[in-house]
């Protein structure tokens, strides 16, 4: 079985300053795999670096097999940003039309077909958000627009979901069923790589961990990572740790 | 109540189109009016203007060059909205204008190189070709500064100009043609190549995004997002501004160079008031252009006034019109 993402030896620095120092991670097919460290320890660069979004200074870093910066699927990639679009204020665009987005990449310059509107029907179904289809994004809660980005994910078929702390912003309740909804995805067979600063949130639903502090403290299954020392280190002694709070 | 709605703007759209189309073959007759049978057409195209004024009391259908400049006024109503909506929402409402003082540089340029040489070529295609290298370079700039901020517009806005000055005060007594009529529009001044030059990047623009909606859509919506599905973003970019130039140096003609930003943002800011989905805002933004353009040509013409400024005052009334009536929905909304 080939690897979703691999990485080898992989640093990368904005100028003078690194983010990400020699780090070697790979996530398997199915894997949910947690994202931690303290703020700056270069988790949203890590998360860039394995999509393609930057190069690496050194290091190499396939994404399904295939050299990241050369690798051509984009449609088996969905990303869910943490303020999952910065023009949500102001453009009118409906809730469907966010998740038709994810057929464009299998469309082309071609025109979108039947098939094609009944995916993005289903994906809507699949999230629950069926109702609010023909809302403006604008108009949702916090919760309700990040099921959309996750529908636009769905929509195009992707196998791996990449999610920058998605629930920034998203109160308690939606939050919890946001993450019974990544769960039963996880459970078809999406692999997921996840982003959370709630390393309880990480603990109870990941099954690896990568814990990160411009280098990686920890990479492994959660059970190791809940025994070792690793968090510690990463966040050092005046790192602020955000506990589980249920 | 949704679909009526709905209806009302796909007729809207259909007129428009059939309109275009109109205007679009006048220009084809008015260009191959040599020719044999595009002659007997043209014949009948005057005909029909003569009866209209005649039915109407009005003095403007049976002549030619208020015909190209309908025709121009037209196409700039469908292509400006078009592409300012992208560009309205990417937040980059000003690089309008700012190319269109590029295209005033060309313009300068071109009577500068037109009065010391014996060359004799359209202004408007100079204007073009300086006005595409102008828009590359500001998405040069805008790539090496990593942001669509307004430093590297306001720089571009600014230099084009002076140098457009420069080359003008360089060439005072060299050249005979009037500079107002490119800084302000002039109905009168349309040439025949102009409207011509308009039309064809008029189906062209159209063309090219009928084929890129989606990935242009995708891109304005969520950059990021289009990055990791492996859009091309520079690419598209690089296309929208480049259509941004082009669509300038034909609105030009008509509204001058100074008021060339407003047919690019203010239907489109109408449109937004008022639209549920981003296809809405991209049609409800070109029936608002429409209705600035006529609306402007018929109180410039029938008050003698420019057409550029008429154009743009009727295109704001609509926009806070649009505004008065999204409040009261807006109102009406938070009542239920």
């Amino acid at each position: 079985m080939t690897a979703v993402v691999s990485l080898e030896n992989v640093t990368f620095a904005y100028g003078e300053q690194p983010a990400v120092r020699d780090v070697s991670l790979t996530v398997d097919q199915g894997d949910f795999l947690g994202l931690i460290g303290p703020n700056g320890s270069g988790k949203t660069t890590l998360l860039h670096l394995m999509l393609g979004l930057h190069s690496p200074d050194s290091g190499s870093i396939e994404l399904f097999g295939e050299p990241a910066s050369a690798f051509s699927e984009g449609e088996r990639i969905g990303y869910v940003s943490q303020q999952a679009t910065s023009r949500g204020g102001t453009m009118p665009v409906t809730v469907r039309e966010v998740v038709t987005m994810g057929r464009f990449a299998h469309a082309g310059h071609s025109r979108l077909t039947e098939a094609d509107h009944d995916i993005v029907t289903d994906a809507l179904e699949t999230v629950g958000i069926t109702a609010l289809a023909d809302r403006q994004v604008t108009q949702l809660s916090g919760g309700q627009r990040q099921r959309a980005f996750i529908a636009r994910a769905l929509a195009s078929e992707a196998d791996l979901l990449a999610l920058d702390e998605p629930t920034v912003g998203v109160d308690a309740e939606s939050r919890d069923e946001f993450y019974q909804l990544l769960d039963s995805l996880n459970d078809s067979g999406i692999t997921i790589i996840l982003i959370e600063h709630d390393i309880g949130v990480v603990t109870d639903r990941a099954n690896r961990i990568a814990c990160l502090n411009t280098e990686l403290y920890h990479h492994g299954d959660t059970e190791s990572f809940v025994e070792s020392d690793a968090l510690t280190e990463a966040y050092g002694t005046t790192g602020h740790v955000v506990e589980h709070h249920h | 109540m949704h679909d009526t709605r709905r209806r009302l703007e796909l007729g809207g759209i259909a007129l428009t189109g059939l309109l275009a189309v109109t205007m679009l073959g006048f220009l084809t007759l008015d260009w191959l009016q040599e020719y044999p049978y595009a002659s007997a057409l043209y014949e009948q195209f005057r005909i029909a203007g003569r009866l209209l004024d005649y039915y109407l009391g009005t003095n403007v259908f049976s002549h030619p060059y208020l015909w190209r400049s309908m025709a121009t006024g037209v196409l700039i109503g469908v292509v400006g909205p078009l592409v300012g909506t992208y560009l309205v929402h990417r937040e980059m409402a000003l690089i309008g204008e700012t190319l269109a003082h590029t295209a005033f540089a060309g313009v300068a340029i071109g009577l500068l190189f037109s009065s010391t040489t014996d060359w004799s070529g359209s202004l408007l295609l100079v204007a073009l070709v300086v006005g595409i290298l102008g828009a590359l370079g500001v998405q040069w700039l805008t790539e090496r500064t990593d942001t669509y901020g307004d430093v590297p517009i306001a720089i571009m806005l600014t230099g084009s100009f002076a140098v457009g000055t420069l080359i003008i005060s360089y060439g005072r007594g060299l050249t005979g043609l009037n500079i107002q009529n490119f800084l302000f529009g002039n109905l009168s001044v349309i040439t025949p190549s102009g409207a011509r030059l308009m039309g064809i990047l008029s189906v062209v623009v159209v063309a090219v995004v009928a084929v890129t909606y989606k990935q242009l859509l995708f891109i304005t919506f969520d950059e990021q997002a289009a990055r990791v599905a492996r859009l091309n973003v520079t690419w598209y970019n690089t296309l929208l501004i480049v259509m941004t130039a082009v669509v300038v140096v034909g609105a030009m003609q008509v509204l001058g160079v100074i008021l060339v930003a407003a047919m690019l943002v203010i239907p489109v800011a109408a449109a937004t008031q008022l639209a549920h989905s981003f296809r809405e805002t991209l049609y409800l933004s070109i029936l608002f252009g429409q209705v600035s353009i006529i609306g402007g040509f018929a109180l410039s013409i029938s008050q003698s006034l420019p057409a550029g400024g008429s154009i743009v005052v009727v295109g704001i009334a609509a926009y806070l019109l649009a505004v008065l009536v999204s409040d009261r929905s807006a109102a009406a909304v938070s009542v239920h």
